[in-house]
Protein backbone atom coordinates (compact mmCIF):
# COMPACT_ATOMS: atom_id res chain seq x y z
CA UNK A 1 0.00 0.00 0.00
CA UNK A 2 1.54 3.44 -0.95
CA UNK A 3 0.50 6.28 1.20
CA UNK A 4 1.47 10.07 0.16
CA UNK A 5 2.57 12.43 3.27
CA UNK A 6 1.33 15.70 1.29
CA UNK A 7 0.08 19.45 1.91
CA UNK A 8 -0.14 22.55 -0.09
CA UNK A 9 1.83 24.83 2.32
CA UNK A 10 5.49 24.03 3.52
CA UNK A 11 6.95 23.44 6.73
CA UNK A 12 3.44 22.24 7.68
CA UNK A 13 4.83 19.08 9.35
CA UNK A 14 4.51 16.79 6.08
CA UNK A 15 8.38 14.97 7.00
CA UNK A 16 7.34 14.51 10.56
CA UNK A 17 4.18 13.08 10.29
CA UNK A 18 6.28 10.29 7.18
CA UNK A 19 8.81 9.70 9.92
CA UNK A 20 6.94 8.79 12.75
CA UNK A 21 4.22 6.93 10.81
CA UNK A 22 6.93 5.08 9.08
CA UNK A 23 8.37 4.07 13.05
CA UNK A 24 5.03 3.26 14.45
CA UNK A 25 3.56 0.83 11.48
CA UNK A 26 4.23 -2.76 11.47
CA UNK A 27 5.53 -5.24 9.58
CA UNK A 28 7.74 -4.37 6.69
CA UNK A 29 7.78 -0.40 5.77
CA UNK A 30 9.24 2.12 3.62
CA UNK A 31 10.02 5.62 3.74
CA UNK A 32 10.65 7.29 0.43
CA UNK A 33 11.97 10.98 0.35
CA UNK A 34 10.21 12.57 -2.84
CA UNK A 35 11.25 16.57 -1.73
CA UNK A 36 14.09 16.12 -3.96
CA UNK A 37 14.76 19.57 -3.77
CA UNK A 38 15.23 19.69 -0.22
CA UNK A 39 14.92 16.23 1.14
CA UNK A 40 15.60 16.32 5.26
CA UNK A 41 13.99 12.42 6.56
CA UNK A 42 17.23 10.93 6.85
CA UNK A 43 18.34 13.66 9.49
CA UNK A 44 15.23 12.12 11.25
CA UNK A 45 16.08 8.41 9.93
CA UNK A 46 19.69 8.31 10.25
CA UNK A 47 19.68 5.55 7.74
CA UNK A 48 22.71 3.00 7.30
CA UNK A 49 24.92 1.18 4.86
CA UNK A 50 23.66 3.91 2.11
CA UNK A 51 24.38 3.74 -1.56
CA UNK A 52 24.22 5.96 -4.07
CA UNK A 53 23.26 6.06 -7.46
CA UNK A 54 22.96 8.22 -10.61
CA UNK A 55 19.57 9.69 -12.01
CA UNK A 56 20.24 9.95 -15.53
CA UNK A 57 17.76 12.13 -17.97
CA UNK A 58 17.61 11.84 -21.87
CA UNK A 59 18.53 14.70 -24.03
CA UNK A 60 18.75 15.68 -27.84
CA UNK A 61 21.92 15.82 -29.36
CA UNK A 62 22.16 17.09 -33.07
CA UNK A 63 24.74 16.12 -36.03
CA UNK A 64 24.88 19.41 -37.64
CA UNK A 65 26.72 17.28 -40.22
CA UNK A 66 23.04 15.25 -41.12
CA UNK A 67 20.74 18.02 -40.31
CA UNK A 68 18.71 20.10 -42.55
CA UNK A 69 17.41 22.46 -40.77
CA UNK A 70 13.56 21.19 -41.70
CA UNK A 71 12.37 22.42 -38.36
CA UNK A 72 10.26 19.39 -37.41
CA UNK A 73 12.13 19.18 -34.12
CA UNK A 74 11.34 22.55 -33.08
CA UNK A 75 7.61 22.10 -34.37
CA UNK A 76 6.62 19.08 -31.99
CA UNK A 77 8.77 20.55 -29.19
CA UNK A 78 5.69 21.86 -26.57
CA UNK A 79 8.43 23.13 -24.23
CA UNK A 80 10.38 24.97 -26.93
CA UNK A 81 13.96 23.27 -25.74
CA UNK A 82 15.22 22.55 -29.20
CA UNK A 83 14.96 25.41 -31.90
CA UNK A 84 15.91 25.21 -35.89
CA UNK A 85 17.36 27.59 -37.52
CA UNK A 86 18.52 27.91 -41.01
CA UNK A 87 21.10 25.94 -40.99
CA UNK A 88 21.08 23.29 -37.74
CA UNK A 89 19.14 22.79 -34.63
CA UNK A 90 19.96 24.16 -31.41
CA UNK A 91 18.72 22.42 -28.30
CA UNK A 92 18.17 24.22 -24.93
CA UNK A 93 18.60 20.94 -22.33
CA UNK A 94 17.37 22.85 -19.35
CA UNK A 95 14.26 23.28 -20.79
CA UNK A 96 13.72 19.69 -22.18
CA UNK A 97 11.52 17.29 -20.57
CA UNK A 98 12.96 14.10 -21.85
CA UNK A 99 9.65 12.94 -24.09
CA UNK A 100 12.04 11.83 -27.12
CA UNK A 101 9.47 13.48 -29.56
CA UNK A 102 11.85 15.49 -31.77
CA UNK A 103 13.82 12.18 -32.13
CA UNK A 104 11.11 10.71 -33.87
CA UNK A 105 9.57 13.87 -35.66
CA UNK A 106 12.69 14.31 -37.06
CA UNK A 107 13.17 12.65 -40.57
CA UNK A 108 16.77 13.12 -41.36
CA UNK A 109 18.26 10.62 -38.75
CA UNK A 110 20.16 13.51 -37.15
CA UNK A 111 18.91 13.21 -33.60
CA UNK A 112 20.02 10.77 -30.79
CA UNK A 113 19.57 11.07 -27.44
CA UNK A 114 22.21 11.55 -24.79
CA UNK A 115 22.27 10.37 -21.17
CA UNK A 116 22.48 13.54 -18.51
CA UNK A 117 22.98 13.15 -15.04
CA UNK A 118 19.85 15.24 -12.98
CA UNK A 119 20.34 14.01 -9.28
CA UNK A 120 20.69 11.12 -7.16
CA UNK A 121 19.32 8.52 -5.38
CA UNK A 122 20.51 7.16 -2.25
CA UNK A 123 19.17 3.97 -0.37
CA UNK A 124 19.81 2.67 2.96
CA UNK A 125 18.32 1.60 6.41
CA UNK A 126 17.33 1.95 9.80
CA UNK A 127 15.75 -0.76 12.08
CA UNK A 128 13.83 -2.59 9.69
CA UNK A 129 13.00 0.93 8.27
CA UNK A 130 13.82 1.12 4.63
CA UNK A 131 14.68 4.31 3.49
CA UNK A 132 15.18 5.58 0.00
CA UNK A 133 15.58 9.40 -1.06
CA UNK A 134 16.20 11.75 -4.14
CA UNK A 135 17.67 14.75 -4.47
CA UNK A 136 18.13 16.72 -7.27
CA UNK A 137 21.43 18.28 -8.74
CA UNK A 138 21.97 21.84 -8.10
CA UNK A 139 20.77 24.03 -11.14
CA UNK A 140 18.70 21.34 -12.49
CA UNK A 141 14.74 22.78 -12.75
CA UNK A 142 12.73 19.97 -13.16
CA UNK A 143 12.27 17.48 -10.43
CA UNK A 144 9.80 14.63 -11.83
CA UNK A 145 12.63 12.76 -13.42
CA UNK A 146 14.29 12.33 -9.87
CA UNK A 147 10.92 11.50 -7.55
CA UNK A 148 10.06 8.98 -10.45
CA UNK A 149 13.06 7.11 -9.69
CA UNK A 150 12.42 7.30 -6.31
CA UNK A 151 9.35 5.74 -7.00
CA UNK A 152 10.51 2.94 -8.66
CA UNK A 153 11.79 1.40 -5.22
CA UNK A 154 8.33 0.83 -3.75
CA UNK A 155 7.87 -2.33 -3.37
CA UNK A 156 4.39 -4.34 -3.78
CA UNK A 157 4.46 -6.71 -0.39
CA UNK A 158 5.22 -3.54 1.50
CA UNK A 159 3.58 -0.29 3.39
CA UNK A 160 4.87 2.62 1.24
CA UNK A 161 5.48 6.15 2.69
CA UNK A 162 5.65 9.05 0.64
CA UNK A 163 7.27 12.30 1.87
CA UNK A 164 6.07 14.69 -1.17
CA UNK A 165 7.06 18.08 -2.01
CA UNK A 166 5.09 20.86 -0.76
CA UNK A 167 2.78 22.96 -3.22
CA UNK A 168 0.46 21.73 -5.86
CA UNK A 169 2.84 21.60 -8.98
CA UNK A 170 4.67 18.90 -10.97
CA UNK A 171 6.34 17.88 -8.32
CA UNK A 172 3.62 16.91 -6.10
CA UNK A 173 1.59 15.58 -9.12
CA UNK A 174 4.70 13.13 -9.56
CA UNK A 175 4.72 12.01 -6.18
CA UNK A 176 1.23 11.61 -5.27
CA UNK A 177 0.34 9.83 -8.44
CA UNK A 178 -0.69 6.14 -8.38
CA UNK A 179 -0.69 6.56 -4.24
CA UNK A 180 -3.82 4.80 -2.57
CA UNK A 181 -4.46 7.06 -0.28
CA UNK A 182 -3.31 11.29 0.23
CA UNK A 183 -2.86 12.69 4.12
CA UNK A 184 -2.71 16.39 3.65
CA UNK A 185 -0.55 17.96 6.86
CA UNK A 186 -1.87 21.52 7.05
CA UNK A 187 -1.72 24.26 9.82
CA UNK A 188 -4.69 26.03 11.41
CA UNK A 189 -3.60 29.16 10.02
CA UNK A 190 -4.92 31.07 7.02
CA UNK A 191 -2.32 30.14 5.13
CA UNK A 192 -2.55 26.80 5.98
CA UNK A 193 -6.03 27.07 5.03
CA UNK A 194 -5.57 28.88 1.82
CA UNK A 195 -2.80 26.37 0.59
CA UNK A 196 -4.95 23.19 2.11
CA UNK A 197 -8.07 24.53 -0.50
CA UNK A 198 -5.52 24.16 -3.36
CA UNK A 199 -4.27 20.86 -1.99
CA UNK A 200 -8.17 19.39 -1.87
CA UNK A 201 -9.19 20.57 -5.04
CA UNK A 202 -6.01 19.08 -6.70
CA UNK A 203 -6.42 15.37 -5.25
CA UNK A 204 -10.31 15.85 -6.56
CA UNK A 205 -9.13 16.25 -9.83
CA UNK A 206 -6.78 13.48 -9.28
CA UNK A 207 -9.19 11.09 -8.19
CA UNK A 208 -7.17 10.45 -5.32
CA UNK A 209 -8.73 9.51 -1.50
CA UNK A 210 -7.47 11.77 1.11
CA UNK A 211 -7.78 13.00 4.58
CA UNK A 212 -6.38 16.24 6.62
CA UNK A 213 -3.96 15.78 9.87
CA UNK A 214 -3.93 19.36 11.31
CA UNK A 215 -0.51 20.06 13.25
CA UNK A 216 -0.33 22.26 16.05
CA UNK A 217 -3.81 21.61 16.01
CA UNK A 218 -4.88 24.56 19.18
CA UNK A 219 -2.30 27.18 17.57
CA UNK A 220 -4.53 28.71 15.40
CA UNK A 221 -7.87 29.00 14.99
CA UNK A 222 -11.04 26.73 14.05
CA UNK A 223 -11.27 27.72 10.15
CA UNK A 224 -9.40 24.78 8.93
CA UNK A 225 -11.78 22.15 10.83
CA UNK A 226 -14.41 24.12 9.75
CA UNK A 227 -13.70 23.75 6.36
CA UNK A 228 -12.89 20.31 6.90
CA UNK A 229 -16.33 19.78 8.40
CA UNK A 230 -18.13 21.74 5.50
CA UNK A 231 -16.26 19.73 2.74
CA UNK A 232 -17.10 16.37 3.94
CA UNK A 233 -13.49 15.55 4.57
CA UNK A 234 -11.77 13.02 6.97
CA UNK A 235 -10.25 14.71 9.33
CA UNK A 236 -7.28 12.19 10.60
CA UNK A 237 -5.76 13.78 13.35
CA UNK A 238 -5.20 17.00 15.59
CA UNK A 239 -1.72 17.00 16.87
CA UNK A 240 -1.31 19.64 19.80
CA UNK A 241 1.40 22.34 19.83
CA UNK A 242 4.41 20.39 21.85
CA UNK A 243 7.43 22.61 22.67
CA UNK A 244 8.75 19.27 22.79
CA UNK A 245 8.28 18.25 19.26
CA UNK A 246 9.99 21.76 18.49
CA UNK A 247 13.21 21.04 20.53
CA UNK A 248 13.75 17.32 19.31
CA UNK A 249 12.80 18.17 15.24
CA UNK A 250 15.76 20.94 15.90
CA UNK A 251 18.12 18.37 17.14
CA UNK A 252 17.56 15.84 14.59
CA UNK A 253 15.70 13.52 16.73
CA UNK A 254 12.93 12.05 15.72
CA UNK A 255 9.02 12.69 17.59
CA UNK A 256 8.41 8.91 18.04
CA UNK A 257 11.77 8.28 19.98
CA UNK A 258 11.43 12.07 21.76
CA UNK A 259 7.89 12.15 22.60
CA UNK A 260 6.68 8.90 22.76
CA UNK A 261 3.33 10.09 24.37
CA UNK A 262 2.58 10.63 20.69
CA UNK A 263 2.60 7.07 19.45
CA UNK A 264 -0.34 6.08 19.54
CA UNK A 265 -1.95 9.18 17.69
CA UNK A 266 0.31 8.12 14.96
CA UNK A 267 -1.01 4.64 15.31
CA UNK A 268 -4.74 5.76 15.47
CA UNK A 269 -4.16 7.95 12.42
CA UNK A 270 -2.41 4.74 9.93
CA UNK A 271 -5.45 2.28 11.11
CA UNK A 272 -7.79 5.17 10.23
CA UNK A 273 -5.81 5.22 6.80
CA UNK A 274 -6.08 1.84 6.36
CA UNK A 275 -9.89 1.51 6.66
CA UNK A 276 -10.42 4.30 4.55
CA UNK A 277 -8.64 2.61 1.66
CA UNK A 278 -10.31 -0.41 2.31
CA UNK A 279 -13.54 1.99 2.29
CA UNK A 280 -12.30 2.71 -0.95
CA UNK A 281 -11.06 -0.59 -2.59
CA UNK A 282 -13.94 -2.61 -1.55
CA UNK B 1 17.14 45.23 -45.57
CA UNK B 2 13.88 44.07 -42.75
CA UNK B 3 14.05 44.68 -39.28
CA UNK B 4 12.21 43.46 -36.64
CA UNK B 5 11.30 45.96 -34.02
CA UNK B 6 9.42 44.57 -30.44
CA UNK B 7 5.64 46.77 -30.47
CA UNK B 8 2.61 46.49 -28.03
CA UNK B 9 0.99 47.98 -31.18
CA UNK B 10 0.69 47.76 -35.02
CA UNK B 11 1.60 50.79 -36.75
CA UNK B 12 5.16 53.31 -36.75
CA UNK B 13 3.69 55.31 -33.97
CA UNK B 14 3.00 52.69 -31.47
CA UNK B 15 5.13 52.05 -28.43
CA UNK B 16 8.56 50.12 -28.19
CA UNK B 17 8.35 46.78 -26.30
CA UNK B 18 11.19 46.62 -23.61
CA UNK B 19 10.58 43.16 -23.71
CA UNK B 20 11.87 40.69 -26.56
CA UNK B 21 10.63 37.29 -25.63
CA UNK B 22 7.17 38.03 -24.81
CA UNK B 23 6.46 41.09 -26.68
CA UNK B 24 3.15 41.14 -28.20
CA UNK B 25 3.60 41.88 -31.84
CA UNK B 26 7.37 42.90 -33.81
CA UNK B 27 6.90 45.37 -36.48
CA UNK B 28 8.96 44.18 -39.29
CA UNK B 29 10.12 46.96 -41.58
CA UNK B 30 11.88 47.39 -44.78
CA UNK B 31 14.36 49.73 -45.46
CA UNK B 32 14.26 48.95 -48.97
CA UNK B 33 10.42 49.56 -49.26
CA UNK B 34 9.82 51.44 -46.35
CA UNK B 35 6.77 49.40 -45.77
CA UNK B 36 6.19 47.52 -43.04
CA UNK B 37 4.37 44.41 -41.70
CA UNK B 38 3.00 43.17 -38.48
CA UNK B 39 4.05 39.74 -36.84
CA UNK B 40 1.50 38.20 -34.13
CA UNK B 41 3.82 36.72 -31.08
CA UNK B 42 0.76 36.12 -28.76
CA UNK B 43 1.68 32.91 -28.47
CA UNK B 44 5.17 33.25 -27.47
CA UNK B 45 3.97 36.01 -24.88
CA UNK B 46 1.54 32.99 -23.04
CA UNK B 47 4.56 30.23 -23.95
CA UNK B 48 4.79 28.95 -19.80
CA UNK B 49 8.55 28.67 -20.79
CA UNK B 50 11.25 28.81 -23.66
CA UNK B 51 9.47 32.07 -24.90
CA UNK B 52 12.63 34.17 -26.20
CA UNK B 53 13.62 31.02 -27.83
CA UNK B 54 10.26 30.55 -29.74
CA UNK B 55 10.55 34.28 -31.08
CA UNK B 56 14.01 34.05 -31.60
CA UNK B 57 13.23 31.84 -34.50
CA UNK B 58 9.69 33.23 -34.96
CA UNK B 59 12.37 36.44 -36.01
CA UNK B 60 14.51 34.41 -37.92
CA UNK B 61 11.89 32.82 -39.94
CA UNK B 62 10.75 36.16 -40.93
CA UNK B 63 14.21 37.01 -42.33
CA UNK B 64 14.92 39.72 -40.80
CA UNK B 65 18.65 40.99 -40.39
CA UNK B 66 18.35 43.10 -37.50
CA UNK B 67 16.05 43.18 -33.94
CA UNK B 68 14.97 46.13 -32.17
CA UNK B 69 14.00 45.87 -28.69
CA UNK B 70 14.46 46.88 -25.29
CA UNK B 71 16.04 43.57 -23.04
CA UNK B 72 17.32 40.31 -24.80
CA UNK B 73 17.66 37.21 -22.20
CA UNK B 74 20.72 34.86 -22.50
CA UNK B 75 18.60 32.02 -24.67
CA UNK B 76 17.10 34.45 -27.05
CA UNK B 77 20.51 36.10 -27.41
CA UNK B 78 22.12 32.79 -28.80
CA UNK B 79 19.31 31.98 -30.94
CA UNK B 80 19.54 35.83 -32.77
CA UNK B 81 23.56 35.36 -33.13
CA UNK B 82 23.27 31.94 -34.29
CA UNK B 83 20.81 33.28 -37.09
CA UNK B 84 23.24 36.07 -37.84
CA UNK B 85 20.73 38.61 -36.51
CA UNK B 86 22.03 41.77 -35.20
CA UNK B 87 20.38 43.07 -31.56
CA UNK B 88 20.09 46.50 -30.58
CA UNK B 89 18.64 48.04 -27.74
CA UNK B 90 16.60 51.18 -27.48
CA UNK B 91 14.77 52.87 -24.90
CA UNK B 92 13.09 55.37 -27.83
CA UNK B 93 9.59 55.74 -26.96
CA UNK B 94 8.35 54.35 -30.19
CA UNK B 95 9.00 52.32 -33.45
CA UNK B 96 9.20 55.53 -35.20
CA UNK B 97 11.69 57.42 -32.89
CA UNK B 98 13.79 54.04 -32.32
CA UNK B 99 14.06 53.57 -36.08
CA UNK B 100 15.22 57.18 -36.45
CA UNK B 101 18.26 56.54 -33.87
CA UNK B 102 19.07 53.61 -36.14
CA UNK B 103 18.93 55.52 -39.35
CA UNK B 104 20.98 58.37 -37.64
CA UNK B 105 23.80 55.75 -36.51
CA UNK B 106 22.69 55.92 -32.54
CA UNK B 107 22.43 52.40 -31.61
CA UNK B 108 24.88 50.38 -30.58
CA UNK B 109 25.06 46.71 -31.69
CA UNK B 110 24.44 44.30 -28.44
CA UNK B 111 27.42 41.75 -27.81
CA UNK B 112 25.75 40.00 -25.24
CA UNK B 113 22.32 39.30 -23.35
CA UNK B 114 21.31 42.89 -20.96
CA UNK B 115 19.02 40.39 -18.81
CA UNK B 116 19.27 37.72 -16.71
CA UNK B 117 17.87 34.30 -17.31
CA UNK B 118 15.65 31.86 -15.07
CA UNK B 119 16.72 29.96 -12.61
CA UNK B 120 20.24 31.80 -12.82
Amino acid sequence: MNIAIASGKGGTGKTTVAVALAQTAAGPVQLLDCDVEEPNAHIFVKPEACITHAVNVLIPVVDESICDANGKCSEICQFNAIVSLKTKAMVFPELCHSCGGCLRACPTGAITEEEQQTGIIETGSRDGLEFVMGRLDVGQAMSPPVIRAVKKHTKQDALTLIDCPPGTSCPVIAAVRDCDFVVLVTEPTPFGLHDLILAVETMRELGLPFGVVINRSDAGDRRVEDYCRDEKIHLLAMIPENRKVAEAYSRGESITTAVPELVPLFRSLLEKVFELVGEVRT
Amino acid sequence: MKIAFSTTGDSLDSPLDNRFGRAARFLVYDTDSSAFEILDNSQNLNAAQGAGIQTAQAVANAGVESVITGHVGPKAFMVLQQAGIKIYHSEAPTVSQALELFNAGSLQEAKSSDVRGHWQ
